[in-house]
């Protein structure tokens, strides 16, 4: 009897996580967990200003307090060429801050001491002097020649513009622009917005003088590139750093860059020659690391009048804080951005970027994203929907004879994206008959006798994942591929490990269930192990949804190659030839005779105690795999919404989400990751942003400003599938945890939009708080920018 | 100087006060030192060492340091340890006996009510503490219960399916 995939915990399989097991426990082993001997604890004092020339600094105070072992200045910093370090898009930024601080909450100085309280009080006691200058807070005030120079730290920077890009044929796009019968045109502003995974970041940095070796434990998603960064940033040998990851209570991109803290804590270890632990607090994750979004756009569709859509323009904006830290591929300056309308087939599009440097917090990381496309799939749904109901067409079918059909693959976008594979149309129809689509004008008009509006929102996208190949992926030159190491032990058990790492994923469980896939032992038997750079095998780490894409295929890779193995030992065994062998799972056997075989333990086994003659011993390897594309999941989301005109309190009745992830390994985990995502898709269209008042101050710089949707708010989300799978994929799949906080925000918004259709409103940029949905029905005007700084009316 | 003694011979370092206080954690009375502006949060992992207890924003608004006080869900990082002087506290590692799984714990895995895990202790208790005095609560009640509690990945759908089940179990367990 072959083995049942499903019962020993294979592809397909939903079986429950094995991290959970010290999750539910409390022995989850986060960072803040870790305690080394004669450990010190390290607080960082920031800026309370957000532009600022630093006049000067007075430490004594705090050197003065009993169990205070070292105070950092930016001074001291740079004594050792430390006070700026490069960022992972070819800029610097300061470590500490020597000449003057650019944003709020920027780092000015360490305490280093025998307690966190003790630091803290210390911090309080160093006495910094600011001549004020004047805060830039958007990229048009960046942009005005006349306003005060953020970057003089710069050669060559002569004003606040950090990038100028442009992709796509715009010659091409001015005509199909001049043919067109209408012309569809949107403003739209993305909120800056915060990853703000629940624990914040941290590290513990451990300098050994005997034996120079630096050990960091710290929350990164990218271990191995912080070991190549503090390679290159503090001149230390690279077999000599070793970084752990622990246990990650989430990262969502928060967690890809290399802040300040934890390069300061690695220099107090060395000066202290003691392990230094630095936990930052909510305040300093929120206004000091990498942030999201804050992109502005203009938007047009050229629209022929049977509904066709014949180019497509965009010209974005973007705010990048004070340092260009953008974690990112070098090649791509506004990320992925030109995945826009790559589920439609249009013939042709021109994109023209710009970057400014403002007076806020560096960053711009993939927040749950790869690399800018949740604003390049909002973007494109508000513009579709625009131009839906500028042609008075209904939404559903404007979507549906732009999409590229199901044969009509391969296809090469309009930005020149190669996609592989989908059923949009089919994914489609499945969400509206899941929200009823067909009796909603019945339900609207009965809603409106009650005196609510009703509205449905839809959004349909295929987002690219798994950057990447490496001709056009790199991170600071360092190709994006990823990897995995297996070694089957003697009794047929497995060790795993790979370049990935998960925060919540369930890497665990997952990539063991693909071994038992390839090989047929059972998923208890392997054991998963990522984070430790000493022994995982280089890769690029989680973010973007690539492990799956990347470093899935990589464990199915090296399980193909133990495979092979196993099989002339399977040979060796039966004393056949091995084109005599056939392969069912967990097992080789005689094709003249399928009762005589060999199972992959008792291979394991000869592998050590038995191998042919010449056969190199053990049954171990390793895989690199450089994915040939990125993949192309398809998601199509359908919100229902009431609105309540007296207030502007908008209700999700119905939220309806299919997916296409292509072929799923944990179903379970791939659900829960839909219903993570979406609810991080209604925090951002509903109330979860950041903004900055004249002087810079950040609003949203804890949980009372910047609010995460509770239980109580949040709704319930039914669940869908379609399986595409990946055509260059080893196992099919495409990736998934971002699609829903990439296609989730258009959703919502749209359907609010719907409701407010008849209200002459075409547009209220997120978030969309009751105050600005009812300011937007009792003016009838479009509600543009954040609150409360508002740009551009 | 905040650091903690637990053996109740150690005497306090220079001149920073402290008091002595006696609290019992998970069924056991333990007599501490402390600063008086030590947060019981603070006391629990760094002087009990109980690091199931999570800190995720120190100002009372993600959850993820809730524990029992009383019987009664308290984030712990709201309280000072001398308030809690002669008083109980029950922390996640309460929640499994050395052989046995707490249903509210079996009911996170069964229904994948987790995923980085860093709200899962606090959730737990929250949703201990709603289960002692309702056994049989409907999904809203629910949803009201673990509305102090931040979740950042899971979108609380599974974890309020976690509860359902684990309600349902201790009623068959009591019955
Ligand atoms: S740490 Fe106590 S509520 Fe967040
Ligand atoms: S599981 Fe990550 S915060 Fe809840």
């Amino acid at each position: 009897m072959p083995l049942d995939e499903i019962k020993i915990g294979g592809m397909g399989a939903s079986r429950r996580r094995v991290e959970d097991n010290r999750f539910i426990r409390g022995k989850g082993n986060y960072v803040d967990d870790i305690v080394l001997p004669d450990m010190l604890h390290m607080e960082i004092l920031r800026s309370p200003v957000a532009h600022a020339r630093i006049k000067s600094i007075d430490v004594s105070k705090a050197w003065d307090t009993p169990g205070v072992r070292l105070v950092l200045t930016g001074e001291m910093m740079a004594a050792r060429n430390l006070a700026w370090m490069p960022t992972l898009s070819y800029d610097t930024q300061a470590v500490l801050a020597t000449d003057k601080v650019r944003f709020q909450g920027q780092e000015v100085c360490a305490v280093i001491a025998d307690d966190p309280y003790i630091a803290k009080d210390a911090c309080a006691k160093i006495v910094v002097e600011y001549e004020i200058l004047p805060a830039i807070v958007n990229p048009l005030q960046a942009a005005d020649p006349a306003s005060v120079l953020i970057r003089d730290d710069k050669e060559n920077q002569p004003g606040n513009k950090v990038f100028d890009w442009e992709i796509g044929d715009k010659a091409g796009t001015d005509k199909a622009f001049a043919a067109a019968d209408k012309i569809s045109k949107i403003e739209l502003h993305y909120p800056r917005t915060h990853p703000s995974p629940l624990e914040c970041c941290g590290s513990i940095a451990d300098y050994d003088r005997a034996t120079g070796k630096l050990t960091v434990y710290m929350t990164s998603q990218a271990p191995h590139i912080v070991r190549a960064a503090v390679a290159l940033v503090a001149e230390l040998p690279e077999h000599q750093i070793r970084i752990v990851s622990p246990d990650i209570g989430g990262g969502f991109g928060n967690k890809v860059p290399i802040y300040p803290g934890y390069v300061i804590s690695i220099l107090a270890s060395i000066l202290t020659e003691k392990p230094v632990k630095w936990i930052e607090d909510k305040t300093g994750n929120l206004i000091s690391t990498g942030f999201g979004r804050d992109v502005y756009l203009k938007g047009e569709l050229a629209l022929r009048k049977d509904g066709r859509i014949l180019g497509v323009r965009m010209n974005t904006v973007s705010d990048h804080g004070a340092f260009f830290s953008d974690a990112q591929p070098s090649k791509f300056k506004i990320g992925l951005m030109h995945s826009a309308f790559a589920c439609y087939d249009i013939p042709v599009a021109h994109m023209m970027s710009t970057g400014y440097y403002t007076n806020k917090a560096p960053g711009g990381v993939a927040y749950r994203c790869s690399f800018r496309v949740t604003e390049a799939m909002f973007f494109q749904e508000r513009m579709v929907q625009a131009a839906a109901d500028d042609l008075g067409m209904d939404q559903a079918e404007f979507r549906r004879i732009n999409f590229v059909k199901d044969d009509e693959f391969p296809h090469r976008t309009a930005f020149g994206f190669l996609t592989d594979s989908g059923q949009y149309g089919k994914c489609l129809d499945i969400g509206l008959e899941a929200i009823g689509y067909k009796n909603f004008a019945k339900e609207k008009a009965e809603a409106a006798s009650r005196g609510r509006l009703l509205g449905i929102g839809i959004s349909t996208m295929t987002e690219p994942l798994g950057a990447g190949n490496s001709r056009e992926y790199d991170i600071l030159g360092i190709k994006m591929f990823d990897s995995a190491e297996l070694r089957v032990h003697m009794s047929g058990k497995a060790l795993l490990r790979t370049g990935a790492k998960s925060q919540g994923q369930g890497h665990e469980t997952t990539w063991a269930q693909i071994v038992t896939h390839e090989l047929g032992i059972p998923a208890e038997d392997i054991v998963v192990e990522e984070g430790d750079t000493d022994t995982a095998p280089f890769g690029m780490g989680t973010y973007a949804s690539r492990s799956t894409p990347v470093a899935g295929a990589a464990v199915a890779m090296v399980a193909r190659k133990i495979r092979a193995k196993a099989r002339k030992i399977a040979a060796h065994l039966l004393e056949v030839s091995e084109e005599d062998i056939e392969w069912e799972l967990g097992r080789f056997y005689v094709r003249s005779n399928q009762d005589r075989g060999v199972t992959i333990q008792e291979c394991a086994m000869a592998a050590y105690s038995n191998m042919p003659d010449g056969m190199e011993p053990g049954l171990e390897n390793n895989a690199y795999y450089d994915p040939p594309n990125l993949t192309w999941p398809f998601a199509c989301y359908i919100a229902k919404v009431e609105i309540d005109p007296e207030t502007g309190v908008w209700d999700v009745l119905q939220f309806v989400a299919v997916d296409d992830c292509g072929v799923r390994i944990n179903p379970m985990i791939v659900e829960g990751q839909i219903m993570g995502g979406l609810t991080e898709a209604y925090a951002m269209a509903n109330m979860q942003y950041i903004t900055y008042d004249e002087e810079g101050n950040c609003i949203g710089a804890n949980y009372m400003d910047f609010l995460l949707p509770t239980a109580w708010e949040t709704p319930g989300f039914e669940l869908y599938e379609v399986v595409t799978p990946c055509p260059h994929h080893p196992i099919g799949a495409k990736g998934v945890g971002e699609c829903a906080t990439v296609g989730g925000p258009a959703a919502f918004v749209n359907a609010v939009m719907d409701a407010l259709k008849d209200k002459g409103v075409r547009n209220i940029d997120m978030p969309l708080m009751p105050n600005r949905v009812y300011e937007a029905l009792t003016t009838g005007n479009d509600v543009y920018g954040m609150p409360p700084v508002r740009v551009g009316n | 100087m905040t650091s903690l003694y637990e053996e109740i011979s150690t005497p306090p370092a220079g001149d920073v006060p402290v008091r002595r206080v006696t609290i019992n954690v998970n069924g056991q009375a333990r007599t501490v030192d402390v600063e008086p502006r030590l947060l019981l949060a603070h006391l629990i992992r760094q002087g009990l060492k109980l690091t199931g207890t999570h800190t995720g924003c120190d100002t009372t608004n993600c959850g993820a340091c809730t524990v029992l006080f009383d019987g009664r869900p308290i984030k712990s990082c709201t309280m000072f340890a001398v308030q809690a002087d002669g008083h109980k506290v029950e922390t996640v590692e309460s929640l499994a006996s050395a052989s046995e799984l707490h249903p509210i714990q079996e009911g996170f895995k069964e229904k994948h009510g987790l995923q980085c895990g860093f709200c899962t202790p606090g959730m737990m208790m929250a949703a201990k503490a709603l289960l002692e005095r309702n056994l049989n609560p409907t999904e809203d009640e629910i949803r009201w219960a673990i509305s102090g509690n931040l979740c950042r990945c899971t979108g609380y759908q599974n974890i309020v399916k976690a509860i359902l089940w684990a309600a349902e179990k201790m009623r068959a367990e009591s019955k």
